[in-house]
């Protein structure tokens, strides 16, 4: 199928881009790398009457280590993030979680803010965003806001971006001495969208887990300490409060089963110093 | 900033495997249907459409993306490697067309191009790589006809190839 007509505008600077929304608001759409709105766009599930392309801003293509945090612009591409000589040492479980985004080939133009303003649910990207409780930056003519990760995303391609907003940067905190991670997901073939794919942080006793694919958006647990012996227990609590559901790729008993094994394994994993699988 | 009306049709210039090109397109118009419909190269096959099949890989600087996943206006001022640009001078099969063609690894023939773009970039990256990384390198390409194995050993031997003639112009 080929898209409906709509206007195209390069943008050639950020403010280029913001103009362009705040004349159109909803009727546009900021393309980015296009691997998940050119789908959308060929079946005609979205008809937008103007698309801006921000995918060749130089400004927004920088990787910026910050002091704390990474601050990834809107044009760096899930490979060009991925070929960072210091991502593993600055943000281990995004390294671990990178290569199950898609295919080299999708990786090569997809952005890590367009997988993040796209807001699959089973999405890895987000996935991190939620457990490193990351921001990101949203710019419009009415001015600069940045959300944090829990109340970015809010549901099913659905966030606190309004039609109006360019995301410019996430920022993601960096791993600190002492913390440890660790990323595993179940998918049916190599480079398909998770079935349940959970993320996990240790830091001294304290442990979080972020589990994408059965929830609505990437939920986040926290437990202060978390003896072994407890871990099942608290899996199969959580495993019942995510509240998954039946579609084509797992049933949600399928999906509960997964919070409890991958989970357990990725607490383990950051029990053992591992940096993820 | 420049807009560009959704009736109207823009050139395009790029350069396609080293020659430059020039055409028409619509903003809405698919990078995939620029080439084969436009410029003719109708190397670069189509399938689903929607980024999920790899027949249509094509190189763009250098990487390899889906054409079907990009507007022929995006394209403007790129360098673009298609399937036509594989074979050697003279004509004859360049050492990834030789190893599918000595694999068995292509019945119908339809994914190969896809195959062989993907392949080039990646044995760039990783010029010897094992079973497991061609299998997941080679992940994002469906081909209904071979069952893959034969793909597969087709990589491995191409690597090889390219790892060889490497070392003779070193
Ligand atoms: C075959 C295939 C397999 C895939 N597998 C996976 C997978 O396993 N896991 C996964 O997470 N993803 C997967 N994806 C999707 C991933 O590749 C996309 O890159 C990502 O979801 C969107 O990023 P993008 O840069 O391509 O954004 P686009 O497609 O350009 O945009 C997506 C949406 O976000 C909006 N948007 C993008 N950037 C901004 C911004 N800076 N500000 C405001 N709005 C913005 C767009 O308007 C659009 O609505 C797959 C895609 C394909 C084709
Ligand atoms: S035709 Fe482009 S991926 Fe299938
Ligand atoms: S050879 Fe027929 S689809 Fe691959």
């Amino acid at each position: 199928m080929k898209p409906a007509p709509f206007d195209y505008v390069r943008a050639e600077c950020l403010e280029d881009a913001v103009a362009v929304l705040a004349e159109h608001g909803d009727e546009a759409r900021i393309l980015a790398g296009g691997q998940s709105l050119m789908p959308m766009l060929n079946m005609r599930l979205v008809r937008p009457e103007v698309l801006v392309d921000i995918g060749g801003l130089p400004d927004l293509a920088r990787i910026e280590d910050e002091s704390e945090t990474v601050a990834i612009g809107a044009a760096v591409t899930q490979g060009g993030l991925a070929d960072w000589p210091d991502l593993t040492s600055a943000l281990p479980v995004v390294a671990a979680a990178l290569p199950h985004v898609g295919h080299f080939q999708t990786r090569n133009r997809g952005t890590v803010c367009g997988s993040l303003c796209h807001a699959d649910p089973s999405s890895e990207l987000p996935l991190c965003l939620a457990l490193l409780e990351g921001e990101v930056e949203l710019h419009s003519a009415r001015g600069v806001r940045t959300v944090p990760a829990d109340d970015f995303q809010r549901g099913v391609l659905t966030t606190a971006k309004e039609p109006d907003e360019v995301a410019v940067r996430a920022r993601l905190p960096k791993a600190r001495d002492g913390e440890r991670f660790a990323f595993l997901e179940f998918q049916h073939r190599h480079g398909d969208f998770a079935v349940v794919a959970v993320a996990a942080k240790r830091s001294g006793d304290s442990v979080s887990l972020a589990v994408g694919g059965v929830a609505d958006r990437p939920e986040v647990c926290h437990w202060d300490a978390l003896p072994g012996d407890a871990v099942d227990d608290a899996l199969n609590d959580l495993a019942w409060a995510l509240g998954g559901s039946d579609d084509i790729h797992a049933t949600a008993r399928h999906r509960r089963q997964l919070v409890r094994h991958l989970g357990r394994q990725a607490i383990e994993a950051t029990a053992a110093g591992g940096a993820g699988a | 900033m420049k807009k560009l009306d959704r009736n109207g049709r823009h050139p395009v210039r790029l350069t396609l495997n080293g020659m430059p090109e020039e055409g028409f397109a619509e903003p809405r118009m698919l990078l995939t249907d620029f080439l084969r419909h436009e410029v003719g190269a109708t190397g670069t096959h189509v399938a689903c459409e929607h980024g999920v099949c790899g027949a249509c890989t094509v190189r763009i600087d250098g990487k390899a993306v889906r054409a079907c996943l990009m507007l022929a206006v995006q394209a403007d001022g790129a360098e673009i490697e298609t399937i036509e640009g594989l074979a050697e001078a003279d004509g004859s099969f360049g050492p990834l067309q030789q190893a599918f063609h000595e694999n068995f690894a292509l019945q119908c023939g339809f994914c190969t191009p896809g195959f062989l773009m993907s392949l080039s970039e990646y044995l760039e990256k990783n010029p010897d790589p094992t079973v497991e990384e061609i299998k997941v390198a080679l992940s994002g390409n469906l081909c209904r006809c071979t069952g893959y194995h034969e793909i597969i050993n087709a990589g491995l031997d191409a690597a090889k190839a390219l790892r060889e003639r490497r070392q003779q112009t070193d």
